[in-house]
C-alpha cells in the first residue's frame, strides 16, 4: 500500500462529559483526492478537522503524516506539513486587494521590510488564472469587496493553495453561496486536487459533496457509521442512508 | 448638577453612540435663556426657549449621525466646535449677568434652598429618577439597549432605530439646557465660555458608574453615582493637599483606572 | 506536491493588466481618496486667490502657514496609521504639551538641546506605548481611554510646570544656536522645518503604501480576526501605531516650542486637536478603519490651515475659526461619505 498523506488511527476526543469522537479512524491517501466528510450537528465533524489542523489534541489515538508517526502536533506543524484549513468566515478582509488579501501575514518582502509590491501582483495574477478565475471585470489589485461569494471563496482558497498546500480542508464551503458559486467552487476545488492538493470537504449538501468528492466518510456522534465512495453509492442512496441514520438517532433516545 | 448630563448621556452611549458636543448644548441654551432675559421677557419664557434649543441642537446631532450617517465621535466633536464658534460670534465673547433675578420666586424654584437644602439637588434627583424610570422600565429605555446591542437586529424587529437614537440626543440636549439654566443661575451670569471643561468630567461619570463605551448596556444609577464620585474628588484633591492644579490628572487617571476596573469585571461579548 | 512553483517565470502581467488606458483609470480609482483632498484645496485656494488676489498671491502669507503648518503634518500622519488601524487617538495634543514641557525643562536647565529632543520625542513614544497597551494588552476602547489620557497628561504637565499662571518656560535662548537654524531656520524664504515635515511625509507614505507595517495597519483596522486568523499580529500592529503618533507628538512638541518660543502649560488642547482630526478626515480617511491616505492628510492639514487664514483675510474675527473648523469637518464627512460606499460586512 502507498504511504498514505494522512492516518489518524483510534482518534478519541471529549469535552468534559461530552464524547465528541470516538476511536475514529481516518487516513487521506497518498496521491490527491477529494474527501467528503458528511454528518448532521454536533457529529463531530469540526472536531475532527480541529485536529488535523492542529488547533485541539486528541485524547488518544495516533497521527501519521506521510507514514510517519507525529508527537505534539500544532497548527504550525500542520501549516509547515502543508495542511491549511480554509474557514467559513474565509478571514479574508474585504477593503483591501486581491494580492493583499492573499499575502496576509506572509508578504514577500524585500530590503527593511518594504513589500515587493510588483511581485505580489504577479503572482496574485498567475494564481486567479491557475484556479481558473476568468472574469475580465476584476484583476488581483481590485478590492475584495467587489467580488461575489464565491469568488471570494475562491481567494480564500488560492490563498491557500499559494502556499504550498498538500491537504487543504474547507468548511462549509458552499453554504449561502448561490448554484453558479456553488459550481465555481467546486471547479476550484477539482482544479486544486488536478494540480495536486488533496481536499476534505465539509458538506450539509450531499448533492454538491457528492458531485466533488470521490470518497465519503459519513459521521454520526462522534464515529465513522459509513464510509464509502462513487463507485459504491449513489447521491440518493446516500441521502437516504443519512436518513437512515438520523432516524436510527431519533429512536435511539426516545 | 452635572448628574442632570450624565443621567442623560447614559442612553446616547447605551444606543451606541457617543456626544461630545452637550458642553457647547449647555453654552447654547444658555445664550438662549439669556437672550430672552435681555429682550425683557418673562423667565419661564427663558426655560422654554433655553430647553427648545438644546433639543433641537440634540435633534440636528441626531439627524447628522442617523440619517447622514456621519460617525458620532467626529461629527459631534465638529458640532461641539461649530457651536461654540457659533456663541462666540455672536456674543463677541461677552456674557449676560442675570443677577436681577435674585430672590425672585422663578430663582428660587431653581436654585434656592428649602430650609436649607438646595434645590437644585432636588432637581437633580428628579431628573435622576426619571431617567431611572425611562431608561430601566419604559419601553424607550429597552429600544435603546437593544439597538446600542445590535443594530441589525432591532431594525430587523421592526425598531426605528434612527429615531431612537435621535430622541437619546435630544435627551441630552434637553439636559443640557436645565443645566444650562442652573449654572447661569448659580452664577448669576450667562457668559460665553459656560459648559467648557465639562466633557470629561461627565463622561469620567458616566464610564466610572459602568456604562460601557460599546453600548446595549447601561446603568442610570451609576453614573449619578459615578458623577458623585467625581465631584467629589474635586473635593478630595483640594481636602489630600494635594495641587488643584492636578485636577485634570486625576480626572483622566480616575476614568481610565474605571475603565480597567469595569473591563476586568465583565466580559465582553464580542461578534 | 505543490500546485504552484514558488518562484516566478517572468514578472509577466495577464492580459487584463495590459489592457490600455487602464493606467489612468486604475490611477484615478486607487487614489480617490487623496484625489478628491487634493480637489478640495485647490477649490479652496481658488475661491481665495479670486476674493483677496493680492494677498494670495504675495509670498507673506504663505510664511506665516509654512511656519505652523508643519506641525499639523507631523501630527496627522500618525493619526491615519492610528484611525486606519481601527482606533483613535485623542491625547496626542497633551503628549505634545508633555513633550515640549520635557524638551524646555531639560534645555533650559542646561541640556544640549539634541538631547533635550531625544528625551521628548522618547516620552511621547512612551506616552503612545501606553495607549497601546491600554488598548491591546487591557483592551479598553481607545476613544475614552485617549480621552481621559489626554486630561491625564494635560494635568501632569500643569501640577508639573507648577501653575497655569507663570508664563510657562520661555525658549528663546535658543534662537540662533545651530539646533534652532537646523529645524527652524530659514532656507531663503522658506521655513525649515516645512522642509522637515515634507521629509516626514515621504517618510510616511512609503511606510504606510509600500511596507509590511503599513499592510499590516490596513488588514488589522479592515477585519481583526481575519488578521489575527493569518498570523498578523494584533496587539503588536496597534501598539507600534500608538508609538509612533506619540513619538510624532514629541517631535510636534519640539518643534512648536522652537517656533514659538516658549513652553506654555496651559495651552488648550481643543482647537489644535480638532483641527488635526478634521485634517484627516477631510483628507479622506474614513472613521472606520482598513484605508487611508498619506497625500490626502497632507491636502486635509493644507485646506484646514489655510481655512483659518482665510477667515483672517477676509476679515471676519478669529472666533469664527472654531465655527468653521466645526463646520468644515462635517461637510468634508459627509462629502465623503456620498463619494465612496462603505463595504459594511
Amino acid at each position: 500500500m502507498e504511504t498514505r498523506f494522512l492516518e489518524l488511527k483510534n482518534i478519541s476526543k471529549s469535552f468534559g462529559r461530552v464524547s465528541a469522537l470516538d476511536q475514529v479512524n481516518f487516513f487521506i491517501k497518498g496521491e490527491s483526492e477529494i474527501v467528503a466528510l458528511i454528518g448532521d450537528n454536533g457529529a463531530g465533524k469540526s472536531t475532527l478537522i480541529k485536529i488535523i489542523s492542529g488547533v485541539y489534541t486528541p485524547d488518544s489515538g495516533e497521527i501519521h503524516i506521510r507514514g510517519e508517526k507525529v508527537d505534539r502536533w500544532s497548527v504550525t506543524q500542520a501549516r509547515a506539513a502543508g495542511i491549511e484549513t480554509v474557514y467559513q468566515d474565509r478571514a479574508l478582509v474585504l477593503q483591501q486587494t486581491i494580492a493583499r488579501n492573499i499575502f496576509m501575514g506572509r508578504e514577500r518582502t524585500g530590503v527593511l521590510g518594504f513589500v515587493k509590491g510588483r511581485l505580489q501582483l504577479a503572482e496574485a495574477d498567475r494564481l486567479m488564472r491557475t484556479i481558473g478565475f476568468t472574469s475580465r471585470v476584476f484583476a488581483a489589485d481590485s478590492v475584495v469587496a467587489k467580488l461575489s461569494g464565491g469568488e471570494r471563496q475562491g481567494v480564500a482558497i488560492a490563498r491557500a493553495l499559494y502556499f504550498q498546500a498538500d491537504l487543504m480542508i474547507l468548511d462549509e464551503p458552499t453554504t449561502a453561496l448561490s448554484l453558479t458559486e456553488s459550481e465555481k467552487v467546486c471547479d476550484f476545488i477539482r482544479r486544486a486536487k488536478e494540480g495536486g492538493t488533496s481536499c476534505i470537504f465539509i458538506s450539509h449538501n450531499i448533492y454538491h459533496a457528492y458531485d466533488v468528492a470521490e470518497r465519503f466518510v459519513v459521521l454520526d456522534r462522534g464515529k465513522v457509521v459509513l464510509e464509502t465512495d462513487r463507485q459504491h453509492t449513489t447521491a440518493e442512496q446516500l441521502v437516504k442512508d443519512m436518513q437512515e441514520i438520523a432516524r436510527c438517532n431519533q429512536e435511539g433516545s426516545a | 448638577m452635572f448628574i442632570i448630563l450624565a443621567a442623560a448621556m447614559v442612553f446616547v452611549v447605551a444606543s451606541g453612540e457617543i456626544d461630545l458636543s452637550f458642553g457647547s448644548i449647555v453654552g447654547l441654551a444658555g445664550w438662549a435663556f439669556a437672550l430672552t432675559l435681555e429682550a425683557g421677557l418673562s423667565p419661564c419664557l427663558g426655560v422654554l426657549f433655553a430647553v427648545i434649543v438644546g433639543a433641537l441642537a440634540g435633534f440636528i446631532n441626531g439627524v447628522i449621525v442617523t440619517r447622514l450617517g456621519l460617525s458620532s465621535l467626529v461629527s459631534t466633536l465638529g458640532m461641539g466646535f461649530l457651536i461654540r464658534g457659533l456663541i462666540n460670534v455672536g456674543t463677541q465673547g461677552e456674557g449676560t449677568p442675570v443677577t436681577f433675578l435674585r430672590d425672585t420666586p422663578f430663582y428660587n424654584t431653581f436654585i434656592g434652598n428649602i430650609r436649607g437644602f438646595p434645590v437644585h439637588m432636588l432637581w437633580a434627583l428628579g431628573f435622576v429618577a426619571l431617567s431611572v424610570l425611562l431608561f430601566n422600565y419604559h419601553k424607550f429605555g429597552t429600544r435603546i439597549s437593544c439597538v446600542g446591542d445590535n443594530l441589525e437586529s432591532s431594525r430587523e424587529m421592526g425598531i426605528n432605530v434612527a429615531t431612537i437614537k435621535t430622541l437619546a440626543f435630544v435627551y441630552v440636549g434637553i439636559a443640557s439646557a436645565i443645566v444650562a439654566i442652573q449654572f447661569t443661575l448659580t452664577n448669576q451670569i450667562f457668559y460665553p465660555t459656560i459648559g467648557e471643561g465639562l466633557l470629561m468630567i461627565v463622561l469620567a461619570a458616566v464610564f466610572v458608574g459602568g456604562t460601557p463605551g460599546w453600548g446595549g448596556i447601561g446603568t442610570i444609577m451609576g453614573a449619578a453615582l459615578g458623577a458623585c464620585i467625581v465631584g467629589v474628588i474635586t473635593s478630595g484633591i483640594v481636602a489630600a493637599g494635594i495641587s488643584h492644579l492636578f485636577t485634570d490628572f486625576f480626572y483622566g487617571l480616575i476614568m481610565i483606572l474605571a475603565l480597567m476596573g469595569h473591563k476586568l469585571n465583565e466580559p465582553r461579548y464580542r461578534y | 506536491m505543490a500546485v504552484l512553483d514558488k518562484k516566478p517565470k517572468s514578472l509577466d502581467l495577464s492580459e487584463e493588466f495590459r489592457r490600455p488606458g487602464r493606467g489612468i483609470t486604475d490611477f484615478l480609482d486607487k487614489n480617490r481618496r487623496a484625489l478628491s483632498a487634493l480637489l478640495v484645496f485647490v477649490i479652496l485656494m481658488l475661491f481665495f486667490l479670486i476674493a483677496n488676489p493680492k494677498v494670495f498671491l504675495g509670498t507673506g502669507i504663505y510664511e506665516a502657514v509654512f511656519t505652523s503648518l508643519p506641525i499639523r503634518i507631523v501630527l496627522v500622519l500618525p493619526l491615519v496609521f492610528v484611525i486606519v488601524s481601527g482606533e483613535i487617538d485623542l491625547s496626542f495634543v497633551s503628549n505634545m504639551t508633555l513633550s515640549l514641557w520635557a524638551f524646555a525643562a531639560t534645555a533650559k536647565a542646561g541640556w544640549n538641546p539634541f538631547l533635550s529632543a531625544l528625551l521628548a520625542v522618547s516620552v511621547g513614544g512612551f506616552v503612545g506605548l501606553v495607549n497601546g497597551l491600554l488598548v491591546t494588552r487591557v483592551g479598553l476602547p481607545s476613544l475614552m481611554t485617549t480621552l481621559g489620557m489626554s486630561f491625564l497628561l494635560q494635568g501632569l504637565a500643569i501640577g508639573g510646570a507648577r501653575g497655569p499662571g507663570t508664563t510657562g518656560i520661555p525658549l528663546t535662548f535658543l534662537e540662533g544656536t545651530p539646533f534652532y537654524n537646523i529645524f527652524v531656520g530659514r532656507i531663503g524664504n522658506l521655513p525649515a522645518q516645512m522642509v522637515w515635515a515634507l521629509v516626514f511625509l515621504v517618510v510616511a507614505t512609503l511606510l504606510f503604501n509600500y511596507h509590511k507595517f503599513g499592510s499590516h495597519v490596513c488588514c488589522v483596522g479592515d477585519n481583526l480576526e481575519s488578521s489575527r486568523e493569518m498570523g498578523i499580529h494584533t496587539a503588536r500592529v496597534k501598539t507600534l501605531a500608538f508609538v509612533y503618533m506619540g513619538m510624532a507628538a514629541g517631535i510636534a512638541g519640539v518643534l512648536y516650542g522652537l517656533i514659538y518660543g516658549v513652553f506654555f502649560a496651559r495651552f488648550k488642547p481643543g482647537d489644535l486637536m480638532l483641527a488635526v482630526l478634521a485634517s484627516a478626515f477631510i483628507g479622506g480617511t474614513p472613521t472606520w478603519g482598513g484605508v487611508g491616505t498619506m497625500i490626502g492628510a497632507l491636502f486635509g492639514a493644507c485646506t484646514v490651515r489655510f481655512i483659518q487664514t482665510g477667515i483672517i483675510e477676509a476679515g471676519l474675527t478669529g472666533f469664527w475659526t472654531q465655527f468653521f473648523n466645526g463646520l468644515i469637518v462635517l461637510l468634508a464627512l459627509a462629502a465623503h461619505k456620498l463619494h465612496e460606499p462603505r463595504y459594511r460586512y
